[in-house]
Formats: C-alpha cells, sequence, structure tokens
C-alpha cells in the first residue's frame, strides 16, 4: 500500500549500524561509488556548459570534439558507478540479513520459549525472508544516501564557490530551507499520520478475515450482504487514506517548492547578472545546472525516509528475536545412565504471564517403571515434559538424576537419553519415513519400518500411493490428527531411548487407533521408563503407578 | 491480461486519461523549468535590454511555483486512484468468489491458501500508481519533448526520439525478458526459505528436543547461501537496466548537444537555442526513469493477476432452480440418498453412495478417521456441493428444487470449521440473526454456558475475540460458535468435530451442555472422538467415502 514519503522515521536501531561491522567494507566502497557517481554528475554538467557556451560564441564541431569525447567518457563512467552503487548495496543488505538470519535461527533453537505464537513466528520467518526488502533500503538507499547528503552539496557549494561567490552564498542561504521545512511540517503531521496508519493495516485485514470466514458466512446466507459491506469499508479506508496522505504529501511538495524556487530563484538571479555583465555565461550555464544537484540528495533522503522506517521497523523485530547467545555452562558434569529421576520443590512460572504453571512439585520416575500423570486442564502436566526435556528452566527447585542435577548437564547429550511424543506434534516437510527418522537420522529401512509398525501406523502408510516416501508437512500430503500421532509415535520409538515421555498419546484418536496405541505403549514399556500425560483413563489405569496434579494457585 | 485487469478494476478509460495527464504536466513542468532557464542565461548572455528578459522570467518563476502544485494534485489524484481500484478489485472479487466458495476454491480445503489469495488480490494496488500510469504518462512527456526539440532543431528531435525509445522502450523490455526467469526462481527459493523458516520456527521444541537442531541449521544455511547466491545476480541484473536508462540519458544528450554545436556552426540554429535544446534533451529523461522499474512491478502484478482472474472467471456449478419451491418445513426429514460426490477436477469422488438420514429432532453422530469425508457431508448439506449421483433431499423433494438460502437455513453450523470472526462478540453472534436484541443474546450465552463469563468481562459482550477468536480458550470459542449457531434457531444443529482440539474433560462437558441446548433441534455430530456419541440415537460410520455401518442406539 502506498505508504506516504516523509513521515518521520525513528532514528536507526543502533544494534542495526553495530550489525554492520561485517559489511563495513561493502558499505564503504558503497558509499564511495556513490561519491564518484554523484562527482561525475557535477564533471557532466561542467562538461555541457563549457561546450555549450564554446559553441555560443562561435566554436565548430571539430574544436569541441575533444570536450565532447570527454563528455561521453564521462557519462559513461558515471551510469558505470551507479550501477555499481546499487549493486554493492544490495549485496551488503544480503550480507547483513544472512547474518541476522542465521543469529535468529540459532537464537530459537537455543533458547525454545514455551507456548509461543505460530501468528509471531509465520510473522517472524516472513520478516526474516521478506525482510530483505526493507533492509536493502536501508543499507542500499538509505545509508549511502546520509553519506551522498553530506558530501554533495558540499561538493557543489565548494565548486560554486569557485565559478562565482556570490552564487555559491545565495545556494548556502537556501539549501537549509529544504531540511527545515521538512523537519517543521514533519512534525506537526507525524503523530496524526501514525496513528492513522495503525487504523488503515486494522481495515486492510479486515478483507482477509472475512474472506477467510466466506463460508461461515454463506452458512448463515449472509455472503451478499457481506459484498456491500466489503464495498463500504474499501470507501471509508480510501477517505481515511486520502485524508492522512493529504497532509504528507503536503510536506513532499513543501519540499519539492523549496527546491524548484531554489532553481528558479539562482536561474533569475544569475540571469539578470548575465545581463548586467556581472557574471560570464559560461559560468552562469554551470551554476544553472549544478542547481538542481544541489537539493537532489536531500530530496532523495526524504523519500528513502519512510522506506527506512519500515525496514528498521522490521530489523528491529528480528534483532530482537535474534538475542545473544546465553553464557554457557561451566564444565558440565557427565550424564547419569537410565537413573531415578526426581522433581525436587520444582515452580514454573510462564515469563510474560506471569502465572504459575508449577508450584512445588514433587516426583519421581525409577528406571523402568510406567509412571500416568494426570490431572484437569491447566494443571501444568506439559510443562513438567518441557521441563525435563531442559526447554525450559524452573523457577524454583532442581530436577535430578541420580543424584545429579540435570542443569548442570550438557543439554544436548541429556536429550539423547529422551524421545517425546508431544501433545500436538508437527511433521516437517520431506518424507513419512524421514518424519520418523528424525531423531535416529542413521537407522535403517527395517528398522523404521519396525517403529511404524509398533506405533500402529504401518497400516495406513503401506496404503499410501507413495509408502514411507510419501511427502508430508507444509505443502505435502495432509493426514488426520491421528495419523501424524501415530507417526510422531514411531519417531519417539525409533530413537530408542530409555525415558519416553508421551504427552496425551491418545487425545486425537478415535477408539480403534486409541487401541492400537495403548497396546503399541503396552509393548514398548519392557526396560524403558516411561511417563505418560494422560486423560484417557483406560491408558492410565495400565500404567506402574498414576500421579495426581492439580493446578497451581494463580 | 493488464486489459482485464483494468476491467476488474472499474477505472474507465478517462479516468484513467486524466490521472495520466497530470503526471505528465507534473513532469513536463519541471522540464520546462530547466529549459526554459537554459534560454534565460543564454538571452541574458546576448546583454539584451532588461525588459526583453520580463516575460521569460516570469516564465520561470511561475514553472517554480508551478511545478510542485502539479506534482503535489498529481500524487493525490493518482494515489486516490490507486485506492479506488483496490476496493473495487477487493469488492469486485469477493463477489465472484462468493458463490464458489468453499467447494470450488482450493484455499479452503488444502491449508491455508487463502491468505495467498488474499495476498495476491492486494498485490494489484500497485497496478496504476507503480505500473501503469509512470510509464503511459512518460509516453506522453517523451513526445512532447521531442516535438517541442524538434522545432527547435529537427535532428535533436530524431536524436531525443531515439534516445528517449531506447531507454523507454528497448532496455525496459529487454531487461524484463533476461530477467523473467531468475527473478521466478529468486521468488521460488525465497518461497522455500521462508516456508522452512516458519517450519523451524514453529517445530524448534521438537526439532531442538530430538537433536536434530544441528542438521535442520545447516539445511536452512544451505537454502540460505543458495539464496544469496540468486540475489547477488539478481542485484547485477536489476541495477543494470537502470544504468543503461542513464547511459542513454547521457549518450543522447551528448549527441543532441553535438548536433546543436554543428546546427549553430552552419548557421541553422540560433545561438541561444543551443543550451536550450541540451537543456531539454537532459530534463526529457526524467520522463523515463521510472520505467525500467515500472517493468518490475508489471511482471509481478501480471503474476498475480493471473491468478486472480483465473478464481474470478470461475463460474460458480451451484444455482437456483428458475421456479423454487417453497421453503422446506422445520419439521421436514432430511436425507442423503445415494450420494456420491466429488471435488471439481478431483479424479475421484469423495463420498461413494452414502446414505444418511436425519429426522426432525433426531440425534445423529457420523463418525470415522480423517480424509473419510466427513466435511463432505457438511458440504453437501449445506448445498456447498451437489452430488454427482444421488440426492439430497427435504421430505423427498430434491434439494436442486428449492433455493440454496432456503437450504442453507435449515441449518446451523458449529464446530472447527466456523469462523469467528475478528470482531466483538456480540457482532459474532449478530451474524445468526442481525435483528436479536439483547435478551436474546443473552439467553443463547447462558444456554451456551458463556454468561458468567462473559459478564465478568470488562467489556462484556462488546469484548473483542481477535483473529479467528485467538484470545478465547479452545473451550470457549466452541461455546460462542456454539451460541451463535443456537441464536440461528435452525432445525438442523451441524457439529463439525466440536472437540477436536479440546482435552477430554473440556470435551465432555462442552458435549453434554450442546446436547442440553440443543432443546428440540436434529443434531448432526461429526467427530472422530468419543465425547458425545452417548447421548445419539444412531452412529453412522464413514470410511474412505463409504458408510461402513449405521447402528442405532
Amino acid at each position: 500500500m502506498p505508504v506516504p514519503t516523509t513521515v518521520r522515521p525513528r532514528r536507526i536501531d543502533p544494534r542495526l549500524l553495530r550489525r554492520t561491522r561485517g559489511s563495513r567494507r561493502a558499505l564503504a566502497v558503497d558509499a564511495a561509488l556513490g561519491i564518484i557517481a554523484a562527482l561525475l554528475v557535477l564533471a557532466q554538467a561542467v562538461l555541457i556548459a563549457h561546450i555549450a557556451a564554446r559553441s555560443f560564441d562561435g566554436a565548430g564541431p571539430r574544436a569541441l570534439s575533444l570536450p565532447l569525447a570527454a563528455l561521453c567518457i564521462v557519462v559513461t563512467a558515471r551510469a558505470a558507478a551507479a550501477w555499481g552503487f546499487d549493486v554493492v548495496g544490495r549485496l551488503a543488505a544480503t550480507e547483513v540479513l544472512s547474518a541476522l538470519r542465521g543469529d535468529l535461527i540459532r537464537s530459537r533453537l537455543r533458547d525454545t520459549p514455551a507456548g509461543l505464537d505460530a501468528q509471531d513466528d509465520a510473522e517472524l520467518a516472513v520478516a526474516a525472508v521478506a525482510g530483505i526488502d526493507a533492509l536493502e533500503t536501508v543499507f542500499a538507499r538509505l545509508l549511502p544516501q546520509l553519506v551522498l547528503a553530506a558530501v554533495v552539496p558540499a561538493a557543489v557549494l565548494v565548486l560554486v564557490a569557485a565559478i562565482d561567490p556570490l552564487s555559491a552564498l545565495l545556494m548556502l542561504v537556501t539549501l537549509p530551507l529544504v531540511p527545515v521545512f521538512m523537519w517543521l511540517i514533519g512534525r506537526t503531521t507525524e503523530r496524526r499520520a501514525l496513528a492513522r496508519w495503525q487504523e488503515l493495516s486494522l481495515l486492510s485485514s479486515h478483507f482477509l478475515d472475512v474472506v477467510r470466514g466466506l463460508p461461515t458466512l454463506r452458512a448463515f446466507n449472509r455472503g451478499e450482504a457481506q459484498a456491500e459491506r466489503i464495498d463500504q469499508v474499501g470507501e471509508r479506508y480510501r477517505k481515511a487514506t486520502m485524508e492522512t496522505l493529504r497532509l504528507a504529501f503536503l510536506s513532499g511538495a513543501v519540499l519539492d517548492l523549496a527546491a524548484t524556487l531554489g532553481v528558479a530563484l539562482i536561474a533569475v538571479t544569475v540571469g539578470v547578472r548575465l545581463v548586467e555583465g556581472d557574471i560570464g555565461f559560461e559560468a552562469a550555464l554551470t551554476v544553472l545546472l549544478l542547481a538542481p544537484e544541489l537539493y537532489l540528495p536531500l530530496r532523495n533522503l526524504a523519500s528513502q525516509f519512510h522506506a527506512g522506517a519500515d525496514g528498521t521497523a522490521v530489523a528491529g523485530r528480528l534483532l530482537d528475536a535474534a538475542t545473544p547467545p546465553a553464557t554457557p555452562v561451566a564444565a558440565p558434569s557427565p550424564i547419569p545412565a537410565a537413573a531415578t529421576v526426581r522433581f525436587d520443590g520444582v515452580s514454573f512460572r510462564y515469563p510474560r504471564a506471569g502465572r504459575a504453571a508449577l508450584e512445588q512439585v514433587g516426583l519421581e520416575l525409577a528406571p523402568g517403571e510406567t509412571v500416568a500423570l494426570v490431572g484437569s486442564s491447566g494443571s501444568g502436566k506439559s510443562t513438567i515434559a518441557r521441563l525435563l526435556l531442559r526447554l525450559a528452566e524452573p523457577s524454583e527447585g532442581r530436577i535430578l538424576a541420580g543424584g545429579t542435577d540435570i542443569a548442570a548437564c550438557d543439554p544436548d547429550q541429556w536429550r539423547r537419553g529422551i524421545a517425546w511424543l508431544p501433545q500436538h506434534p508437527t511433521l516437517l516437510h520431506g518424507s513419512i519415513a524421514d518424519n520418523i527418522r528424525l531423531g535416529a537420522p542413521d537407522a535403517g529401512d527395517e528398522l523404521v519400518r519396525d517403529a511404524a509398525g509398533a506405533a500402529g501406523a504401518a497400516e495406513f502408510i503401506s496404503e499410501l500411493p507413495a509408502g514411507y516416501e510419501t511427502t508430508v508437512g507444509d505443502g505435502g500430503r495432509p493426514l488426520s490428527a491421528g495419523e501424524t500421532q501415530r507417526i510422531a509415535l514411531a519417531r519417539a520409538l525409533l530413537r530408542e531411548a530409555p525415558l519416553l515421555i508421551l504427552d496425551e498419546p491418545t487425545a486425537n484418536l478415535d477408539p480403534a487407533s486409541a487401541e492400537l496405541v495403548r497396546a503399541a505403549i503396552d509393548r514398548c514399556r519392557q526396560g524403558r521408563t516411561v511417563l505418560v500425560i494422560a486423560h484417557d483413563d483406560e491408558l492410565a489405569s495400565r500404567a506402574d503407578r498414576i500421579v495426581r496434579l492439580t493446578p497451581a494457585a494463580s | 491480461m493488464i486489459g482485464r485487469l483494468v476491467a476488474l478494476s472499474g477505472v474507465s478509460r478517462p479516468r484513467l486519461g486524466v490521472v495520466v495527464a497530470l503526471g505528465a504536466v507534473a513532469t513536463s513542468l519541471g522540464v520546462a523549468l530547466i529549459a526554459t532557464s537554459g534560454y534565460l542565461i543564454s538571452r541574458a548572455a546576448q546583454r539584451p535590454p532588461v525588459l526583453a528578459l520580463t516575460v521569460t522570467i516570469v516564465i520561470v518563476r511561475f514553472l517554480g511555483l508551478s511545478r510542485p502544485l502539479a506534482r503535489y494534485i498529481d500524487r493525490l489524484v493518482s494515489h486516490d486512484l490507486a485506492l479506488r481500484s483496490l476496493g473495487t478489485i477487493r469488492s469486485r472479487f469477493f463477489a465472484r468468489i462468493e458463490p464458489l466458495a468453499p467447494g470450488q476454491l482450493d484455499g479452503f480445503r488444502r491449508g491455508d491458501l487463502v491468505a495467498r489469495m488474499v495476498g495476491d488480490v492486494d498485490r494489484l494496488d500497485g497496478l496504476y500508481l507503480r505500473g501503469l500510469c509512470p510509464p503511459l504518462s512518460g509516453l506522453a512527456v517523451a513526445v512532447v519533448c521531442v516535438i517541442a526539440a524538434a522545432v527547435m532543431l529537427p535532428e535533436a528531435g530524431v536524436i531525443l526520439a531515439a534516445g528517449l525509445a531506447i531507454a523507454g522502450l528497448a532496455v525496459p523490455a529487454l531487461a524484463a525478458r533476461w530477467s523473467r526467469e531468475p527473478f521466478a526462481r529468486l521468488a521460488a527459493a525465497r518461497a522455500q526459505l521462508s516456508s522452512q523458516l516458519v517450519e523451524l520456527l514453529r517445530a524448534a521444541p521438537e526439532i531442538v528436543a530430538f537433536g536434530a537442531a544441528g542438521s535442520r541449521a545447516e539445511a536452512i544455511a544451505e537454502l540460505d547461501r543458495e539464496l544469496a547466491a540468486l540475489t547477488r545476480r539478481d542485484a547485477v541484473r536489476a541495477g543494470l537496466a537502470d544504468a543503461l536508462v542513464m547511459l542513454a540519458a547521457g549518450l543522447t544528450t551528448a549527441a543532441v548537444l553535438a548536433a546543436a554545436v554543428a546546427a549553430r556552426a552552419s548557421g541553422s540554429l540560433d545561438p541561444v537555442l543551443v543550451a536550450t535544446v541540451t537543456l531539454l534533451a537532459l530534463a526529457a529523461f526524467e520522463a523515463v526513469t521510472p520505467i525500467p522499474r515500472a517493468a518490475r512491478e508489471l511482471a509481478i502484478i501480471t503474476a498475480a493477476g493471473r491468478r486472480v482472474l483465473d478464481l474470478t472467471s470461475r463460474r460458480p456449478l451451484i444455482t437456483d432452480p428458475g421456479a423454487p419451491l417453497p421453503s422446506p418445513s422445520r419439521d421436514a426429514t432430511i436425507e442423503l440418498a445415494g450420494v456420491t460426490a466429488r471435488y471439481p477436477g478431483s479424479p475421484r469422488p469423495v463420498l461413494e453412495q452414502v446414505n444418511l438420514r436425519l429426522e426432525p429432532g433426531g440425534r445423529v453422530a457420523l463418525v470415522g478417521p480423517s480424509g473419510s469425508g466427513k466435511t463432505t457431508v457438511t458440504n453437501v448439506l449445506l448445498r456447498f456441493l451437489d452430488p454427482e449421483r444421488g440426492a439430497l433431499l427435504f421430505d423427498g423433494n430434491d434439494a436442486r428444487d428449492h433455493r440454496q438460502s432456503d437450504v442453507r437455513a435449515m441449518f446451523s453450523l458449529a464446530g472447527q470449521g466456523a469462523h469467528l470472526f475478528n470482531s466483538t462478540i456480540r457482532q459474532n453472534l449478530l451474524l445468526a440473526r442481525p435483528d436479536a436484541n439483547d435478551d436474546e443474546l443473552r439467553d443463547v450465552l447462558a444456554r451456551a454456558r458463556l454468561a458468567a463469563w462473559v459478564d465478568g468481562l470488562p467489556d462484556g459482550i462488546d469484548t473483542l475475540v481477535g483473529e479467528e477468536g485467538r484470545r478465547l480458550s479452545g473451550g470457549q470459542r466452541q461455546r460462542l460458535v456454539l451460541a451463535r449457531a443456537l441464536l440461528r434457531d435452525a432445525p438442523v444443529l451441524v457439529l463439525d468435530e466440536p472437540t477436536a482440539h479440546l482435552d477430554a474433560a473440556t470435551a465432555e462437558a462442552l458435549m453434554s451442555d450442546v446436547f442440553a441446548a440443543a432443546g428440540d433441534a436434529a443434531v448432526l455430530l461429526i467427530t472422530h472422538r468419543s465425547e458425545g456419541l452417548d447421548a445419539v440415537d444412531q452412529v453412522v460410520a464413514l470410511d474412505a467415502g463409504r458408510v461402513t455401518s449405521a447402528a442405532a442406539i
């Protein structure tokens, strides 16, 4: 959607500037190329004025062949420099974004926050990839433009001062008017424009919401009525946007006015002085040709600012998510093998909501036993699984394995002894076989089939046209919740870990499949410690022991 | 294709012409300012009496003032056009896909393609602003400048025409063709990286828990490297088009200057015009510099536009009969008789020979694994899909002989498929009956056991529910959807997987309240879980589109 060009941005995030360290060289080259291109434009102006003036005085083509050739060379060099300026800026942006993405991935895999919104994830991922456009604008345009806006007007002033000091003075006086007007008008319109802008984005997501709900609307016979409303909403959107744009474009217009009037003023002044003989023709023409170049960098800067605002907003989002690495644990303790796991006074509070998920929980899992963990929803059962997996750290208390605090062990090594079936398992884009192999990438096909059989998934997989090679996950063949569950169970079983955590394994299954899964769990209980989080009474009753959790006081 | 998009956007040729003309005027005034200033300087160099320059000085001042004004008006008018066109495209798009949803639109069956569909529509907002207006107004300015140059010096006109044609037509066209395929590859790589990232972020806990973090991160890093390489190549290409335009501009100006010098020397050109015509040529290229970008923009727009037009040109398969029967009675027996149904374009039918009977006030459960066709049964009942064989009957009359709205008025839909709009509780409820008063709303909320909760909210019934009801818990969402369905008070309540993402305790509680709240309406419960099955009269099992059992309890 069109964005007003002079809504002032927040200041550029200093973290972003720090990140450019790696690309400093590229950015320096970029700025240099931009300056060269700009200086070549000045040279172009000087040459044109020279040739035109001499021709005016009577010089013929042969006499001017050298300057004309020089002009052609300057023109070509300028185009090349401008091309380089464009390319290098984009490359710098690509580098920075790549690094940001890498950090984002690393930090997300290291500290996986519990219960993050799926919407946030999707937005973050889109920002991390599409953010290239926004960041490109910051690096390839805004930052170099800042340099140009500083250097080029100075160069023009110096050049003009050498030709005609009076014109230089005039330029010096008119030049500050541009940013001053920008600032003045920008201040008054900014807050209103930003507030309006938020309202507008709400209006535009209304369309997506309505399209999504189209079947529901039709079911209620309200589809046609909604079509009229879309018209009305669109009209309201247009009016509100135009109001904002009227103001926003006004600052642009004032900027335009300042620059154009500046040129007109210089032209007229120089013309009059030319008539009175105070200045030569070539000098006058040169000044005239240089005048627009004085204001151009600032005008370009203004038009890049809004895009810069978007870019820094996106970058800020990514920087928030890509937190620096946590301080490493010193000298991890060895992993106790197949030992008793004990929760000792463990509490856990959700960082954002502040409410407690667990309060002073004590739990013991002896090796080889199957324990069923039951309790109403909200009592924190899944949190126990996450704590065991070290996907989160307890706010209070410790978790011990064979007497050693697991927080002192290396997390990756610790997790090798655990296999997990989460409450809502995710299938990754890839074959079913690869999904089952997630925790045991080197397992052979035989073992994969065995695991699938044990999980009660072998039958439906072999009925699929591509069998184990069927592509599932995002963009692949959609599977029912029950089928997904069973593949995830096969995944957990293939891992052959001494501790198996099953979070509501029969939750989304029809009675027949649920029985299959219960049987599978019975089969693989031997020699393993199994923690089953369950609502299923039938399932819980087959455990060696039942532990009941009551909700923590909020 | 662009023509069809313009037609879809409802913009008339005259209106477009006005906007293009305004843009051309604004640019032309800028060119005129530079050229006239050149003339002023050149004339002044001849040291005439100052009065001879007065007119020119006034013109220059006028141009200095009028150009920003013209540009301001142009921007307002062109943005207004863009907004109008987007509004029209959206409402026409909606109107055209409304009779197609959900049966004839894949997006409602295969995951969230709806967002992509809407994204395509939104992308059309650049059609005029960034796609069509710059080239069209550029062309107008180019013609004016060439004529002006030719009047001063015929050779200059020819050279300028050639230069503008190269910069404004040849370069963008070549660049577009040259970069089309690499750009498509780049877009595909970005999409792939994006979806892998979403997957990684969403599945991070599992990936970490199974020790696959290292390999997944490496896989993404590999994609990243590929993307970086493609981006580098694209950057080089993209910048080239702009640079070539700049080169054309510079060389054309030099050529015009050379021609002017020669003409001056041979006496066929007034010395005053040497600088003038050169500056005119230099400034004229302002008209064509935005064209390469516009070409790229149009490439994106046509790709999105093609997909949008594909959807808007589909004809609805479900239609009302010429002479419809009166609406079915509230006590009608509803029957699926030997229904075989298939989605358009699908090789296999989703339902085969399905028989299902709903007596007034009856309670039927339809069970079966996912993918067995349960949601398709709902689609057939609501006439979102017509059977290929067999029929949907209301008291023996084929549903095709009734109006669609009458058929749908027989059902209230609740469950997972029912959408909650990003609005208030009140607004969502009123969807079922717009003229319901507050007492009626409170009544259905009470029947759905939400009244106490709503009373406890600071904004009460005017509380926002968030996108798709995100601010409510799973159980609350289902209850609100149920309350809405109850408000409709249709003869049949269809519950499509109401307990799908709820834990067992919440599910049990919900189902017991549902049957109590349904009153004397018939209930069709579609589920793959066991909660609620104890309260129905008949359980129909569906597997791979076929009824495998129909046991009465």
